[in-house]
């Protein structure tokens, strides 16, 4: 009998505290454990009693690497609980803050998180040691993500200018064009980012996930579209909990998320790249293309070229959004609260983002529930971890855990988002 | 790009978590009092973007909140080209950013230093919920807010 076990205590390059652990029998896989132990926050108890109005500035606090996200779920589910739909120049202000977080959320990632575990280095300032090229690459990339933020929300940490029906204030069409000459060179970058990102060393791992992700007739999925899978799975954001469900488990203060009729799923760039390579500008086809990647993507270590891929659609979706605009003469649509539910997804950098509340009259918030994209992914990345380390047991500890940890950032797990559940059961013996 | 000629001061901290905010305060402080043209920088995402804030600037300070468990209000000063902060002084644990010392490190493994970067940490005491400062930690950031602005007069005379 041949047993051995891999312990991470601290996982690193991921954001929020976790750790993972795998048991090893007989050189079968007998369990393996992602294991988040940060306290839950319970986002959804303090909303309650709070006003319709204050969801984007309270969620935003969830995340501080995508707050955005929480503002654009939050703001859509309250407009569309009163009947109310922003359209026009207000759409695109919102899908052009999208574009910045995904930027600065995708170069943070690519560049200071996710490359190192391909070049052998144990953090971003060791790899930029040998690649201060590639680093500085990420970071002023990030950079443009961070402004473009600034200039539509305010701040670049969680921006102060969303609001329920749209913003407090908007921008001339002149300060916008201020971002064009950046964004040309970020386009540049991005491109970059593709073809270097395409050269490193994958692991040879393929799997059959059920992708879930929003799907749009027209663009490529930010704040809007119908919950799909290459399952078959179509269904709008009301519909979204007939089909998902989350459950409590022992290791994790996070809520495992699960399809009912069949389980695992997986949300994210390489869910909503599969489902929507169709919906990308020919510029980023023609790039993925280029750097090896086919119209679907299951190879969880190629994430980081998919995130490329999606840093040069916002890069190019940003430029395409102000040369466009025209300043609305309002900054935002009137929203009058009434007794209603109203729910929606958005796809965070990390994958959609689900948020449902009960208001009444008044606008005060009954119930709230969130469910973010790594609760989501939970039950993908242990079955990742498990099948991995299953085909590669010949490999040292040292080698394994390492490749464990890369998994494991694959996701980009925002662990910090997904600890805020309801409900905490105590069990005692 | 031109050449880099400004001043920059960072405050950095959480003005809804007590003396976490005194970086913050001390920065609005400067602001409000510096004769000169400079920039007041506050609510920086994460250590990375501390380096993108004095990309143009030749002159920085930086001004945190130290946990060293010294005498709250004590007030800590470093020429950051020259002398080594310890590690330990500034609360930088994060399983995902860099914290202020290894911002500074970073900078210097990438040749993006400013020509001159001082960075001041004030101890703090009470970290609890709420908005405002530690009588000793508000004594200590008026004090240091005092310093920059005689640093930055004395300078502009000097040339």
């Amino acid at each position: 009998m041949k047993s051995r076990i891999i312990t991470v205590d601290y996982l690193a390059r991921v954001e929020g505290e976790g750790g993972l652990s795998i048991r090893i029998k007989d050189d079968k896989v007998v369990e393996a454990k992602l294991k988040i132990f940060e306290p839950p926050r319970f986002f959804e108890g303090f909303l309650r009693g709070r006003s319709f109005t204050e969801v984007p500035d309270i969620t935003a606090r969830i995340c501080g690497i995508c707050p955005v996200a929480y503002q654009m779920s939050s703001s859509h589910a309250m407009e569309t609980a009163c009947g109310v739909s922003v359209e026009g120049p207000l759409r695109d202000l919102r899908r052009l803050l999208y574009c910045g977080e995904w930027i600065e959320s995708h170069a943070l990632h690519i560049y200071m998180l996710h490359a190192p575990d391909f070049l052998g280095y144990q953090d971003a300032v060791q790899l930029a040691q040998d690649h201060p090229d590639v680093v500085n690459r990420g970071l002023q990339l990030k950079k443009v993500g961070n402004d473009i933020i600034t200039l539509v929300g305010g701040r670049e940490i969680h921006p102060i200018n969303p609001r329920v029906g749209g913003f407090y204030k908007v921008p001339a069409k002149k300060e916008l064009d201020t971002l064009t000459e950046r964004l040309k060179w970020a386009t540049e970058a991005a491109l970059e980012t593709i073809r270097w990102s395409a050269t490193l060393p994958f692991p040879d791992y393929e799997q059959d996930y059920e992708f879930v992700a929003l799907r749009h007739p027209d663009e490529y999925p930010l704040n809007d579209g119908r919950v799909v899978s290459n399952r078959g799975l179509d269904i709008s954001a009301e519909e979204f909990l007939d089909h998902f469900e989350e459950e409590q488990v022992k290791h994790s203060t996070s809520l495992h998320a699960r399809i009912k009729e069949r389980g695992e799923y997986l949300v994210g760039p390489m869910a909503r790249y599969s489902l929507n390579f169709d919906k990308l500008p020919a510029a980023a086809q023609e790039a993925a293309g280029e750097a090896g990647l086919g119209r679907v993507c299951t190879n969880p270590f190629k994430s980081i070229i998919v995130r490329g891929v999606e840093t040069l659609f916002a890069c190019l979706e940003a430029q395409r959004i102000i040369e466009a605009y025209q300043a609305p003469e309002s900054p935002c649509v009137e929203v009058k609260p009434r007794a209603a539910t109203g729910h929606w997804c958005t796809e965070a950098p990390r994958g959609l983002l689900y948020h449902r509340y009960q208001i009444d009259d008044n606008g005060d918030i009954k119930d709230a529930r969130i469910i973010p994209p790594t609760s989501q992914n939970q039950k993908a990345i242990e079955n990742d971890l498990s099948h991995f380390v299953g085909d590669n047991l010949h490999l040292s500890q040292d080698d394994l855990t390492w490749r464990c940890e890369q998994m494991v950032r694959n996701y980009d797990p925002c662990i910090s988002c997904s600890c805020h559940f309801l409900k905490l059961d105590i069990e005692r013996e | 790009m031109g050449e880099a000629t400004s001043t920059v001061v960072v405050g950095i901290g959480n003005d809804y978590r007590g003396d976490d905010g005194v970086g913050l305060h001390v920065a609005r402080l400067v602001g409000g009092m510096a004769c000169e043209d400079l920039k007041v920088v506050e609510g920086i995402a994460d250590g990375y973007s501390l380096l993108e804030t004095w990309t143009e600037s030749s002159s920085v300070f930086i001004i945190d909140c130290a946990v060293s468990g010294a005498t709250p209000g004590r007030t800590y000063r470093f020429d950051a080209l020259r002398e080594t902060i310890p590690g330990d002084l500034f609360d930088g644990r994060s399983t995902h950013a860099i914290s202020l010392v290894e911002a500074i490190g970073l900078a210097r493994t990438l040749g993006r230093l400013p020509r001159r970067l001082v960075v001041f940490g004030i101890e703090g005491a009470d970290f609890s919920s709420g908005l405002g400062l530690s009588p000793e930690v508000k004594r200590a950031a008026r004090a240091t807010a005092d310093g920059i602005v005689d640093e930055l007069q004395k300078t502009r005379m000097t040339g």
